[in-house]
């Protein structure tokens, strides 16, 4: 028998004592239970509380009250038109990316690249606007859409393939393909790209007035929030109402029943790879295109890495994809405007990973159900 | 001189929901002696197993270990009181050495530093050497073959000082000659004083390395022989039972024309294992043909291979008259073949969505019900609702998820789905496990029309009740190949008993 000495160490799933054990009798016991698969709706409340909470004990431990930090984070992201309109400007590449890869987890691909992908989508369009400076602008803003979407594809398609043919995961070539792709992107903002009268600013020139995507009003909000749109409605109606959809649905609830329906996966998991790919670099080019007008080094401050937390929050829900890029969007201006109180804008950086953390957290423990024991 | 108990349970209980899985069963097992226990599938041999391992906990009754009334909770409560079982699927960390996962769930096995992993390793060794388990204790599991990875196992509940060794049909997964090597080991755990169960149904096994050998059949323990006083056949009689079920009384057909011919073929399974070799087999038009066999023999690679889903090496296909080439799903469910498989949750339906999405499965490709890749959502709806209605499935709502329905009206959704297609042939895999006898009997109506109205069945089930009820002819598989057939008259129990032993009939070659 085992003589290690058991001092009152009582793992959660563990029965409670027995006349022959010394431990410690707990009147409750955590039990797994496979059949409870539905999802609770407040546990995604109650993440981003507590994550709130956790971070507040961070803010606190820096010598701040959690509560103004808050409430400045608020009032920035949503507070005023221009906080408003900041909000919704970060919110779409957020969006766009959050749909790519919720249509990868669909059917259980865990993308992860999505990061590289909108790099990729921005360098692409951005080659069209130094090899071809003088399109007029209906032919040069549908050339770099068409650039962007199919350099994302294409990144998604280097991911894909492996994992298809090979059995390679995808969560190490999609990851390892974003260091690729921003290692290209600053190559070429730093090298042949860089804007020669532009101080040695690690950025190509200013895009022209027809390469750039028409703004409402004179405002930063660009034609790039209607991509977002669309490709929102788009990707809930297929879900529910298309052939395709349905055969996505099923590859996604249960695998093993989809072959046996007679649905190919792998050629599932390559197109699927596409659109996500591709969704990032219509992102990618909405974002050179419409915000910065350039292609510059550090052009994303994580909106793939983002949109992962984004489709987890939403659930891949459609209607929850767009609260939750819209909040996430708003996180991150929130989080520059408490720089004004002293705080790193990081702080948005340790909101996000909190939230994560607590739905993992949530959907793992939702699977157990407490017993009293006998 | 009398051999000591060391494990009596008693009046044994274990209730799954409706279902019992054990009804007052009775078991011992003496220190220094190898119990087999011998029983098909869903005997419930498994289940008296896991709870002595701790992994369930009885309904009822009591057990008795090496002298103590004990309450298992917790299969660490068990390894505690001596008790170590070797599961069938090994329960290994793939990226740990050997010696690492025998250590792992020591207390803090990896803060003690490399001398006391030597140390470790050293006594793992002297065990392991002790007792003819030979294997690599410094490689990760990952690079030892299956049967080093079985003795990675035993030394694990050996080192936990385990004085009842349980083994999960331990050969399932051996080659030949490491299970011959795997009984020499036995034999020396048994001289040591250990107990060894085994759980199997592989006669030959149970004769060539068992002392005395418990039968279990539909949650009954029946009978505990010594080896010295039986033979295979009587084990296969007792296995199989006695008690006569009458056939269901069925109209008598026409023999039908030949609706699927099966010829000399040749599937490898995972690891290149033959799973089926030089089959052939023939089902008419309007027939019940069933298939009999203990688990394992290749009936879950049979009826693959018939719905598309696994590629054959060698042999014809041809099925209403036509040959198949190529193993495709979309074809055969195309050309009318229905598959209810195995394990209705694992591979039949999609727990987490609703009727309406379940019932798609097979026809969503179909004019009626989609047009130009979009679904008919309302017509699917309506549609749904009267199969619901016509098969009698209890749901609250079409939005429901299936895995919240009961197991029986689960598989009356799945019969309602692929009935519906009006398939020419239904490969049915053991439809009725896990109902209750109400379901079956439902299960049972729904087969015995699809033949009435001229369709074919191929019943693939270890249930010889259930095979005997409605086959109008039956096959008996065994190691991959059909043995035995009979006809309706004449299949008997014992006959076919002796086939799915691999044992021949009357001392004819079998086929």
């Amino acid at each position: 028998m085992n003589k290690q000495p058991v001092t009152g160490e009582v793992p959660l799933n563990q029965g409670g004592a027995s006349s022959s054990s010394r431990f410690i009798r707990l009147p409750y016991r955590l039990e797994y239970d496979p059949s409870k698969r539905v999802n609770v709706w407040w546990i995604t409340i109650a993440s981003v509380l507590l994550a709130l909470i956790v971070c507040g004990i961070f803010i606190a431990a820096n010598g701040m009250n959690p509560f103004p930090v808050y409430k400045k984070l608020l009032s920035g992201a949503f507070g005023s038109s221009f906080g408003l309109t900041e909000t919704l400007v970060k919110s779409i590449p957020l969006l766009l990316c959050g749909l790519g890869v919720s249509i990868a987890y669909r059917i259980s691909v865990w993308n992860i690249g999505a990061e590289g992908q909108f790099a990729a989508g921005a360098i692409a369009a951005t080659a069209v606007t130094i090899y071809f400076p003088e399109l007029p602008i209906y032919i040069s803003i549908p050339l770099m859409m068409a650039f962007g979407v199919a350099a994302g594809a294409f990144w998604g398609l280097l991911t894909a393939i492996p994992r298809t043919y090979f059995q390679v995961n995808e969560l190490i070539t999609s990851l390892m393909l974003n260091y690729v792709a921003l290692l290209a992107l600053n190559y070429v903002v730093f090298g042949p790209w860089k804007d020669p009268k532009g101080f040695n600013f690690p950025g190509t020139p200013v895009f022209t007035a027809s390469q750039s995507l028409p703004v409402l009003g004179d405002s930063r909000l660009h034609l790039g929030l209607a991509f977002a749109i669309i490709v929102v409605v788009l990707y809930a109606f297929t879900i529910k109402y298309t052939r395709w959809g349905y055969e996505l649905r099923l590859i996604g609830a249960n695998a093993e029943a989809a072959k046996n329906a007679g649905i190919r996966i792998s050629r599932h998991i390559i197109i699927v790879m596409l659109i996500s790919g591709g969704l990032a670099g219509l992102a990618g080019m909405s974002e050179v295109s419409g915000v910065t007008h350039r292609l510059m080094y550090g052009i994303s401050p994580g909106y793939g890495y983002t949109a992962i937390i984004v489709a987890w929050l939403a659930k891949l829900n459609p209607v929850g994809l767009v609260v939750s890029s819209f909040l996430f969007g708003g996180l991150i201006v929130g989080g520059y405007s408490v720089q004004t109180l002293g705080l790193p804008s990081s702080i948005s950086n340790m909101l996000q990973g909190a939230i994560l953390f607590f739905l993992i957290a949530g959907d793992t423990i939702g699977k157990f159900r407490l017993k009293r024991n006998d | 001189m009398s051999p000591t108990i060391s494990v009596e349970m008693s009046q044994i209980c274990k209730q799954f929901g409706k279902v019992a899985a054990n009804d007052h069963v009775d078991f011992s097992a003496n220190a220094g002696e190898i119990h087999a226990l011998l029983g098909e599938n869903g005997a419930g041999k498994s289940t008296m197993m896991c709870m002595l391992s701790g992994v369930y906990r009885p309904t009822s009754g009591t057990i008795r270990l090496f002298g103590h009334s004990v309450k298992i909770r917790s299969p660490k409560e068990a390894a505690q009181l001596g008790v170590g079982m070797v599961f069938q699927n090994f329960r290994l960390v793939q990226t740990l050495t050997a010696s690492e996962n025998i250590v792992l769930g020591e207390k803090s096995s990896f803060w003690r530093g490399a001398k006391w992993m030597k140390e470790k390793q050293e006594e793992i060794r002297g065990i392991s050497e002790k007792f003819g388990l030979a294997f690599p204790v410094d490689r990760p599991i990952w690079q030892l073959s299956v049967g080093e990875q079985q003795r990675v196992e035993i030394v694990k509940t050996l080192y936990r000082g385990a004085g009842l060794i349980i083994l999960d049909e331990p050969t399932s997964v051996l080659t030949p000659g490491e299970a011959d090597q795997l009984f020499v080991t036995l034999e020396k755990l048994k001289a040591e004083g250990k107990t060894i169960i085994l759980t199997t149904h592989k006669l030959k096994e149970v004769m060539a390395a068992a002392d005395r050998i418990s039968v279990m059949r539909k949650g009954r323990m029946i009978r505990t022989v010594d080896k010295s006083d039986t033979s295979e056949r009587e084990l296969a009689q007792i296995m199989v039972g006695k008690e006569i079920s009458p056939p269901r009384a069925m109209a008598k057909r026409e023999k039908g024309k030949s609706l699927l011919s099966v010829q000399h073929l040749d599937v490898y399974a995972e690891h290149g294992r033959k799973a089926l070799d030089r089959l052939s087999l023939e089902v008419h038009q309007g027939e019940i043909v069933g298939v009999a066999g203990v688990a394992g023999n290749g009936q879950k690679e049979l009826a693959e291979v018939l719905s598309g889903l696994l590629p054959w090496k060698q042999g014809r296909v041809v099925f209403n008259g036509q040959e198949m080439r190529t193993a495709s799903v979309r074809h055969a469910i195309e050309s009318g073949i229905s598959h209810v498989p195995e394990n209705r949750m694992k591979s039949g339906l999609a727990g987490s969505l609703g009727i309406v999405d379940n019932l798609l499965f097979k026809s969503y490709r179909t004019k009626e019900r989609s047009w130009l890749g979009f679904l008919r959502i309302g017509r699917n709806r309506q549609w749904s609702q009267e199969l619901v209605e016509q098969f009698d499935v209890k749901t609250p709502d079409l939005d429901t998820p299936v895995q919240q329905l009961s197991g029986g009206n689960q598989q009356k959704l799945l019969f309602a789905r692929e009935i519906n297609r009006q398939p020419l042939l239904m490969i049915a895999v053991h439809p009725t496990q896990g109902l209750d006898i109400g379901a079956t009997e439902g299960v049972h109506r729904l087969l015995a029309n699809l033949r009435d109205s001229g369709k074919s069945v191929l019943l693939i089930s270890e249930d010889l009740d259930e095979v005997m009820q409605l086959s109008d002819r039956v096959l008996v598989i065994y190691n991959g190949a059909i043995i035995g057939e009979m006809s309706r008259e004449e299949a008997d129990r014992e006959r076919i008993g002796q086939y799915m032993a691999g044992l021949h009939d009357g001392g004819e070659e079998a086929v």
